[in-house]
C-alpha cells in the first residue's frame, strides 16, 4: 500500500498530514525541533564538561592515591597565583602562541595573496593541494620528521656543515617549538587568509587605482582591512592551537638548557600542567 | 555525591573577581593530603581466586616498554589462547592513571614500587592467590613479599623482575667509564646530558648528595626531611641548564644518544641494550655512590575483565625460561632463583653479571622506588611526602 500512494501526487490543500498540521497549528515547533538536537549537543556534550572541568577545579587531588577529594577549596586557584613556576608556564605558553601567530600571519598573508589574486586558475589548484596536503599526514608523523631534521646528527646541521657553517644545534630547544608549531598550524591561517582575499571585489581596486592610489596603497587601503577578518579567524585558530597544544612540547622541546639562555626557557606548556 | 553543594559554587563563582583571587592567595587554607597508610587498602578483604579457570582468550597489560616482547608473548598466546594487547606507559604516573578506578579495560599492569603502593591503597588492584603460581616457591626470598607489593602478608602482586637506574655514557666521548654520579652535575658537560623526565630523579640526587654532601646525613633517597629535599632539589635546579633533555620514554633517550644530542644519562640497561644493538657507541656502569632502582610487579586490576588469561600471564612471567628471556632482553635481573641456569644457557656469564645469583645482603646496596611518604623512619611526621616530590619536579622543570 505503502508504495502506491507514494507515488500519487499529494491534492494542493487537501488534508495535510498530521505532522504538517501540527506544525502549521504551533508554529514555534519547526525551528525548535531544527535547533533541539544541536542545542542538545551543545549543552550536554560542551557545556556540561566544561561546567564539570571547572567544578573539578575547586576540589583536590589526595597526592597519596591521586583520587579526588570532594572537599570545596581554592587552593588550586592560589597555586597558579602565586607558585613562579606556574607563571612562567603561563607567560612561556602564551608568548610562543603569539609568537607562532605573527609568524604564520606574516608567512600567511603573502602567500594567500599570491594563491587569491595572482596565481592562475591550475596554479591555484595546485598550490590549494599544496597547503591542505600535509593535512592528510598524521600529526604525530609531521612532529617526528621535524625531530630528524633538527636534531644533532639532523638534516639541518648535515646542510649547514656541508656548506662549511657552524651546526645549528636548536633541536630540542624553544626555537625548535616555535619552527614547528607556525609550520604545523601554517594551513590554519593561509585557508581563512586566502577565503578573505578572494573575497575582495576587483572593482574596489579599479576605483581605488582611478583615484590615484598607487599599488601599496591600494593593498594597505582596501585589500588588508577587507582580509582582515581571514587574518583574525586564522589568528584565533594558529593561537589557541598552539596554547592548548602538550604533545610538540614533549617531543620537540627541550629542558632549556645552553641552547636558549633565556628566562623563558624550558619546554613545559599550559597544556602539561594541567 | 555532594549535589546539595552545587548552588554554592555559583555563587562562589559570581563572587570570584580579580580581587577574589588576590585574598584567596592570601589567606587559602592549606589541606594537605599526604596519604595515609593507617587504615588497611580497600581491596584487603577481597578474596582472590583458588583455581584457574578457562581462558577469556584476551588480556590487556600496562606495561614498561619492553616487557611484552613478541618473543616470550607468542609462545604464551599459542599454549593459552590468550591474545595480549599492551599499552606501554613512560612514567609511574602515567601507569597510575591508567589504572584509575581498577583498571576497568585493564587486566595487570607491571608497576614499579613507587606505583605500587598508591595503587593498592587506592583499591585499584586486588590480592593475588600465590598458591596458584608454582615457581614462586623458586622467587629469591626478599621478593616474595616485599614490602612494595605485600602488605599485612596479603600480596597485591607477583614480583616481576628488577634492576638498577644506571649512568649511560658515550664511549667516545668517555674512554674511561665515570665513576661518580657528579658528572651528570658537572658543568663540563652542559648541554649534553639527560635524566629521567619524573620526579623519582630527585631520590637519584638525594643518593648522590648521601655521598657528596655527608653533613647532610641522607640515609634512604625516598625518606628525606625538608633540609635534605630542599638540597637535592637545588642540586636538580642547577642540573637544569645541563640537560639537553629530560626523557620520557626509552625510545626518547635512545635516540638523544644514536643522534649524538647527549653523551651522559641516567638510564635503564634497557637502553644500553637497544643502544648496542644498534651499534652506538655506549656503555653503562654504576657509580660508587650505589644506585636506585627498581622491583617491579604485575599487580591485577581490581576490575580486570580477564582473570583468568592475567593468571596465566602471571604464571607463563615466573617460569625460569621466560624469567631469563626477560631479563637478558631487558637488562634486568630475574626474581626467579631457577632463571640464573637459563640466563648462563643463553648468554654465558650473564647469571653474575646481572646480579641474579646475588645474596639477601646486596638488595640493600640498590635503593628501590618507593613512594615517599611523610612518616619517617624514626615514626615521626617529618618526611616529604610524596605530593611536594610532584611539585618540585615540576618547579624543577618548568
Amino acid at each position: 500500500m505503502a508504495v502506491k500512494t507514494l507515488g500519487r501526487p499529494r491534492a494542493k490543500g487537501g488534508a495535510a498530514g498530521p505532522l504538517q498540521s501540527l506544525l502549521w497549528r504551533w508554529q514555534w515547533l519547526r525551528p525548535a525541533l531544527l535547533l533541539v538536537p544541536p542545542l542538545a549537543w551543545f549543552v550536554v556534550v560542551y557545556l556540561t564538561s566544561l561546567v564539570l572541568l571547572l567544578i573539578t577545579a575547586f576540589w583536590t587531588i589526595d597526592s597519596f592515591t591521586s583520587q579526588i577529594v570532594q572537599v570545596w577549596n581554592v587552593n588550586n586557584f592560589r597555586t597558579i597565583a602565586v607558585d613562579p613556576t606556574y607563571r612562567l608556564i603561563v607567560v612561556r605558553t602564551v608568548a610562543l602562541a603569539a609568537l607562532v601567530t605573527v609568524t604564520d600571519a606574516t608567512l600567511a598573508f603573502p602567500f594567500a595573496y599570491f594563491m587569491a589574486r595572482v596565481a592562475s586558475r591550475r596554479t591555484q589548484t595546485f598550490l590549494f593541494a599544496a597547503v591542505l596536503l600535509p593535512l592528510w599526514a598524521s600529526y604525530l608523523a609531521r612532529v617526528y620528521a621535524w625531530i630528524l631534521i633538527l636534531n644533532h646528527n639532523g638534516l639541518l646541521n648535515w646542510s649547514l656543515q656541508s656548506i662549511g657553517l657552524p651546526p645549528a644545534n636548536i633541536g630540542y630547544s624553544n626555537v625548535a617549538m616555535w619552527i614547528v608549531f607556525s609550520y604545523i598550524w601554517l594551513p590554519f591561517m593561509i585557508i581563512p587568509t586566502y577565503a578573505a582575499l578572494e573575497r575582495v571585489p576587483e572593482s574596489l581596486l579599479e576605483a581605488a587605482a582611478d583615484l590615484g592610489a598607487r599599488r601599496w596603497r591600494a593593498v594597505r587601503d582596501v585589500v588588508l582591512p577587507l582580509a582582515m577578518p581571514g587574518v583574525v579567524a586564522g589568528s584565533i585558530f594558529t593561537f589557541s592551537l598552539t596554547l592548548g597544544d602538550f604533545i610538540t612540547p614533549i617531543l620537540i622541546g627541550g629542558a632549556g638548557g645552553k641552547r636558549l639562555r633565556d628566562s623563558l626557557g624550558g619546554s613545559t606548556f599550559l597544556g602539561n600542567v594541567i | 555525591m555532594r549535589s546539595t553543594e552545587g548552588p554554592a559554587v555559583w555563587v562562589r563563582l559570581g563572587t570570584l573577581g580579580a580581587a577574589a583571587l588576590i585574598a584567596v592567595t592570601a589567606c587559602g587554607s592549606n589541606t594537605s593530603t599526604g596519604g595515609s597508610t593507617a587504615a588497611p587498602p580497600p581491596t584487603a578483604g577481597m578474596k582472590p581466586q583458588t583455581s584457574i579457570g578457562t581462558g577469556e582468550g584476551q588480556l590487556n597489560l600496562i606495561a614498561w616498554e619492553g616487557y611484552t616482547d613478541d618473543s616470550w608473548v607468542k609462545p604464551f598466546t599459542a599454549a593459552t589462547g590468550c591474545v595480549v594487547n599492551h599499552k606501554y606507559a613512560g612514567t609511574s604516573d602515567e601507569m597510575f592513571t591508567l589504572m584509575d578506578g581498577g583498571g576497568g579495560q585493564y587486566d595487570m599492569v607491571s608497576a614499579s614500587g613507587n606505583a605500587s603502593i598508591r595503587l593498592i591503597y587506592a583499591g585499584d588492584v586486588k590480592p593475588m592467590n600465590t598458591a596458584l603460581i608454582p615457581d614462586f616457591n623458586d622467587f629469591q626470598t626478599y621478593f616474595k613479599a616485599p614490602d612494595y607489593n605485600t602488605i599485612g602478608g596479603i600480596h597485591y602482586g607477583i614480583s616481576l623482575q628488577w634492576g638498577p637506574n644506571v649512568l649511560l655514557y658515550n664511549t667516545k666521548k668517555f674512554p674511561i667509564a665515570p665513576t661518580s654520579w657528579s658528572v651528570i652535575y658537572d658543568k663540563q658537560y652542559s648541554g649534553l646530558v639527560t635524566v629521567y623526565g619524573d620526579s623519582m630523579t630527585i631520590a637519584d640526587a638525594a643518593l648522590y648528595l648521601a655521598k657528596a654532601q655527608p653533613n647532610l646525613g641522607i640515609k634512604d633517597p625516598y625518606e628525606l626531611t625538608q633540609k635534605q629535599f630542599d638540597a637535592a632539589v637545588a642540586l636538580l635546579k642547577q642540573q637544569k641548564p645541563l640537560i639537553n633533555k629530560y626523557w620520557g620514554s626509552a625510545t626518547d633517550e635512545i635516540s638523544l644518544f644514536q643522534n649524538n644530542d647527549v653523551y651522559l644519562g641516567a638510564a635503564w640497561p634497557y637502553q644500553t641494550i637497544q643502544l648496542k644493538l644498534a651499534g652506538a657507541p655506549v656503555a653503562e656502569t654504576i657509580p660508587v655512590e650505589g644506585a636506585t632502582g627498581w622491583g617491579d610487579t604485575w599487580m591485577l586490576g581490581t576490575k580486570a575483565p580477564h582473570p583468568n588469561c592475567a593468571y596465566m600471564w602471571t604464571k607463563w612471567v615466573s617460569t625460569p625460561t621466560v624469567q631469563a628471556e626477560q631479563a637478558l632482553f631487558f637488562g634486568e635481573t630475574p626474581v626467579n632463583t631457577k632463571a640464573c641456569a637459563e640466563m648462563e644457557k643463553q648468554s654465558a656469564g650473564s647469571c653474575a653479571q646481572y646480579h641474579a645469583d646475588a645474596a639477601g645482603t646486596y638488595f640493600n646496596t640498590i635503593k628501590f622506588w618507593k613512594t615517599p611518604i611523610a612518616t619517617c623512619p624514626d615514626g615521626t611526621n617529618n618526611c616529604v611526602p610524596y605530593a611536594q616530590w610532584l611539585t618540585a619536579w615540576t618547579s624543577i622543570t618548568g
